[in-house]
């Protein structure tokens, strides 16, 4: 059999080429990675050519090539963050020694739960978008929901590298059920359960990737300070790519924003059903998504009192956000954390063990930066001079883990009763009408430069191209 | 007056994702909770930040009067980039040889007119091997002087050896220097960046060692108020004395792998160190039939004020086409590069008409429109469609301008 140039075929800085088990291993993943990428990758897409950035090195130059390619060739890499020399365990009861280059034993059933866990989000995510590119509204558009695709086939890719350099054969039979399990299928779904949610249309993929691929980059950030040094690394340079995940978001809301305040001041029109008319997204539709969006995602973050958070935390397997920034012990023993409570009919707050807590710090470290974005959104509202502010809910809305779960609170975080819930849902959540109508505007625009009528252009194109590029190729 | 490129960040497109800050080798990025900014006084628009931003929000630059940069509390202040000026845009500073050190320190790649990617063939470079927080340290193997003893504009030739510390670098790279002590208001100095002059195995072949060419900047000289801190600490140093260096910086302006591609280069100054460079590389490769292949277009304001005029002349003529242009030669008129380029406009687009052609500006900023007039104009006297060529050449990484 001919040479296999790895370094070709698998862009990577881990030395693939001379690591002849972690070839064999790969060797057998592979084809059943690009069999599950055929069944379950962007429907229909195996031929298109799609202007894509492809990470050949870890240097600042080499993550982005960018250059049309056909998706199944899309050259997966294998990548790491540059060793930091002599780097110590930032936190918890190790803080202070070196870090780990192998697993230790007592630790090796939670990293492995760890990393799966955090891998199976990766396909996950691709299996909820694949029907999207059949109603994108434009070429730019498509070609970002398949960057994003590609990229989290990528972080796929990371995780099942760890699986099997560090976890032998039980990492070898995790990165094979990886492939195995299926969003949204009864009977072998993925293991969270936002990621079972179905992605039916494109205000839900950009709502999804400003929040829920946030949620992502908030869980690598804890995993990069991990003691374990590869895991830290992986993810470290996984985060250069989240990051593109969230601009889809980010920016896809804000157009949506944009081309629904302008229709409205063309027009003179306020009512949303007057909006509607219009073939625009109206703003309080746009809230409701927002709604339902954010108190998924922050359900991702887990229970509010873990003892689960708090032994990864002290053996040094998860820190928290920017560890290193903080001024404290970081061992938090003696630490409390408030965290929100339900009694007598009344919202209250408590004081915990932080350790226990480290869920909830994560939690509320995400929802700041959320807000961030929202607040973006309401310039471009303010700036076309339209009276509506987007806000995210409180906290405690629509919960479905941890104490709060179980109990009805209004998107104020006032405590209502199961009656008053079912009668406001619909004005908080989007309802089967939203949904249906937000459908209806959902047609695939493919000519060169043209957007559909309910988002507005990019200010930029991609790469300093511009935004009526051929993106994507049909052949 | 004086202006630059300032680089800023378009708050109305940045997503706030920290790339850049955890990118900048130099840490000139940072944030509040509303904005990212760039410290005018720290970028040297190395460039390390624009192809990892997700949004092209990194890729934003205003002209504006040095001294008059937009502050960190101003940027943070911004919904939106302010207005170009388009005043200051405009301007052209005087086609002189040399640029003052502040101007070299904000060098940037200018992606309107040239590539933004390097040549197809080029080989792979390292950038940011080495930070402001872990630099390298090289010894000074050498520091001569290259313009004529009379003039008032002292360039030299400096050379840097790394030891057994590895320095990887490619011809058009550049790499900065960490000037030591503090500024007035106690702040370490920030590095200014510098082009390699030798190419990739060295000055001395074989040696780990690189050679810059640097301008030492006096107060009262070519408009500028005070003397330059970092090249006055260079010029200043003697062999055997040690400086701290960052980098390699620079992926776009590299020069093809391909032995026999023709290369015109138009400089400027100090704008000579990359073309000295590739040059040097290309006599060295000594391949079979490289002959005619390298055009150079070379301004200073006199022939004494020309660094390395001594060696080119040297250069056979079958080797390398040099063309000089002197802008203060008392007697003669005002020459400048675009007007040698008219004069060889035949030859010019000669070379413009060869696929495998590579194009290289470097120097001050004001030559730009100029050599953009004279190439098309070339273009045009060849019977070729200037801005298809121009879109085709910044596509293929044939292209490429480094001025300040």
């Amino acid at each position: 059999m001919a040479a296999i140039d790895y370094n070709e075929l698998i862009p990577n800085n881990v030395n693939l080429s001379s690591d002849r088990t972690l070839q064999r291993a790969l060797e057998q993943w592979q084809p059943n990675f690009l069999s599950w990428w055929k069944d379950m990758g962007p429907d229909g897409s195996n031929n298109f050519d799609v202007y894509l950035r492809t990470a050949i090195s870890a240097e600042p130059n080499g993550w982005a090539h960018f250059d049309h390619v056909k998706m199944p060739d899309y050259r997966w890499g294998i990548f790491l963050a540059p060793a930091e020399e002599d780097r110590r365990i930032g936190f918890g009861e190790h803080k202070g020694e070196p870090v780990w280059q192998e697993v230790p034993g007592e630790h090796r059933a939670n990293l492995r739960r760890i990393i799966v866990t955090q891998g199976d989000t990766e396909p996950a995510s691709v299996e909820q978008q694949r029907h999207l590119g059949l109603t994108a509204p434009s070429l730019y558009d498509l070609r970002n929901l398949f960057q994003v695709n590609v990229e989290e086939g990528r972080h796929l890719w990371a995780m099942v590298y760890l699986l099997h350099r560090y976890f032998g054969r039980d990492g070898r039979e995790e990165g094979e059920a990886l492939l195995q399990r299926r969003s949204g299928d009864q009977d072998n779904p993925r293991i969270l359960n936002a990621f079972n949610e179905k992605t039916p249309d494109w205000l839900s993929f950009f709502m999804f990737t400003y929040f829920t691929d946030r949620d992502g980059k908030y869980q690598l950030c804890a995993l990069a300070e991990s003691a374990f040094d590869p895991l830290s690394r992986t993810t470290r340079f996984m985060l250069t790519e989240e990051a593109h995940h969230m601009f889809v978001g980010e920016s896809g809301i804000s157009r949506v924003v944009q081309r629904t305040c302008e229709i409205m001041k063309q027009h003179g029109v306020d009512d949303p059903a007057e909006v509607r008319k219009f073939g625009v997204i109206d703003l309080p539709t746009i809230q409701r998504y927002l709604n339902f969006h954010f108190s998924v995602t922050i359900d991702l973050f887990g229970a509010d009192q873990s003892s689960n958070a708090a032994l990864f935390y002290s053996a040094g397997l998860k820190g928290r956000f920017e560890e290193s920034k903080r001024q404290d012990d970081h061992k938090l023993n003696d630490l409390v954390y408030p965290v929100l409570d339900y009694a007598d009919g009344a919202l209250t707050t408590h004081d915990t063990a932080m350790l226990n807590a480290l869920n909830e710090v994560l939690r509320d470290d995400y929802i700041k930066d959320s807000v961030g974005g929202v607040e973006r959104w309401n310039r471009v509202i303010a700036k076309l001079g339209v009276d509506f502010k987007l806000t995210v809910p409180h906290k405690a809305f629509h919960r479905s883990i941890g104490k709060l779960a179980g109990h009805h609170f209004d998107p104020q975080g006032r405590p209502i009763s199961a009656a008053e819930w079912q009668k406001n849902v619909d004005s908080w959540l989007p309802s089967t009408e939203d949904r249906a109508y937000v459908a209806s505007l959902m047609g695939r625009v493919i000519e060169v430069g043209k957007y559909a009528n309910w988002i507005a252009a990019p200010t930029v194109g991609l790469n300093r191209q511009p935004i009526d590029m051929e993106y994507v190729r049909f052949n | 007056m004086d202006t630059f490129q300032q680089h800023v960040i378009d708050p109305a497109i940045c997503i706030r994702c920290n790339t850049c800050e955890d990118t900048c080798p130099l840490d000139a990025v940072s944030h509040d909770s509303r904005n990212y900014v760039v410290d005018p006084e720290i970028c040297n628009a190395c460039g390390a930040c624009i192809s990892p931003c997700p949004t092209g929000a990194i890729d934003n630059w205003r002209a504006v009067v040095k001294g008059a940069a937009y502050s960190l509390e101003e940027q943070f202040s911004w919904d939106d980039l302010p207005e170009e000026n388009a005043a200051l845009a405009g301007i052209t500073p005087e086609h002189d040889a040399i640029g003052g050190e502040d101007a070299v320190a904000i060098q940037a790649v200018d992606t309107a007119r040239g590539s933004a990617t390097a040549p197809r063939s080029a080989a792979s470079p390292t950038t940011n091997l080495y930070g402001i927080k872990r630099p390298a340290e090289a010894t000074i193997a050498g520091n001569f002087r290259l313009t004529g003893a009379e003039t008032a504009s002292d360039v030299r030739h400096i050379v840097l050896d790394f030891g057994s510390l590895p320095f990887p670098v490619l011809e058009g790279q550049s790499i900065g220097v960490i000037p030591p002590g503090t500024d007035a208001a106690g702040r370490p100095h920030h590095a200014r960046q510098y082009s390699i002059a030798s190419p990739r195995n060295g000055e001395r072949p074989g040696y780990n060692n690189l050679s810059l060419t640097v301008k030492r900047v006096a107060a009262g000289q070519d408009g500028n108020a005070v003397d330059g801190v970092c090249s006055n600490y260079l010029c200043d140093l003697e062999k055997g004395a040690t400086v701290k260096v960052i980098g390699p910086f620079g992926a776009s302006f590299l020069m093809p792998d391909t032995p026999l591609s023709p290369l015109l280069m138009i400089c400027t100054g100090t704008g000579s160190a990359p073309m000295r460079a590739m040059t040097e590389r290309r006599r060295r490769l000594n391949h079979p039939g490289d002959e005619n292949r390298l055009m150079l277009f070379f301004g200073a304001r006199t022939p004494e004020e020309l660094p390395y005029f001594g060696p080119l002349k040297k250069l056979p003529n079958r080797f390398i086409d040099v063309n000089l242009a002197f802008s203060r030669v008392p007697g003669s008129p005002k020459r400048y590069v675009q007007d040698a380029l008219m004069e060889r406009i035949s030859d010019v687009a000669q070379l413009l008409a060869d696929p495998g052609t590579h194009i290289y500006v470097c120097g001050l900023r004001g030559m730009e429109d100029g050599v953009i007039a004279a190439l098309s104009a070339a273009a045009d006297a060849g019977a070729l469609d200037w801005p298809n060529l121009h879109a085709e050449m910044k596509r293929e990484g044939r292209i490429h301008f480094e001025t300040y």
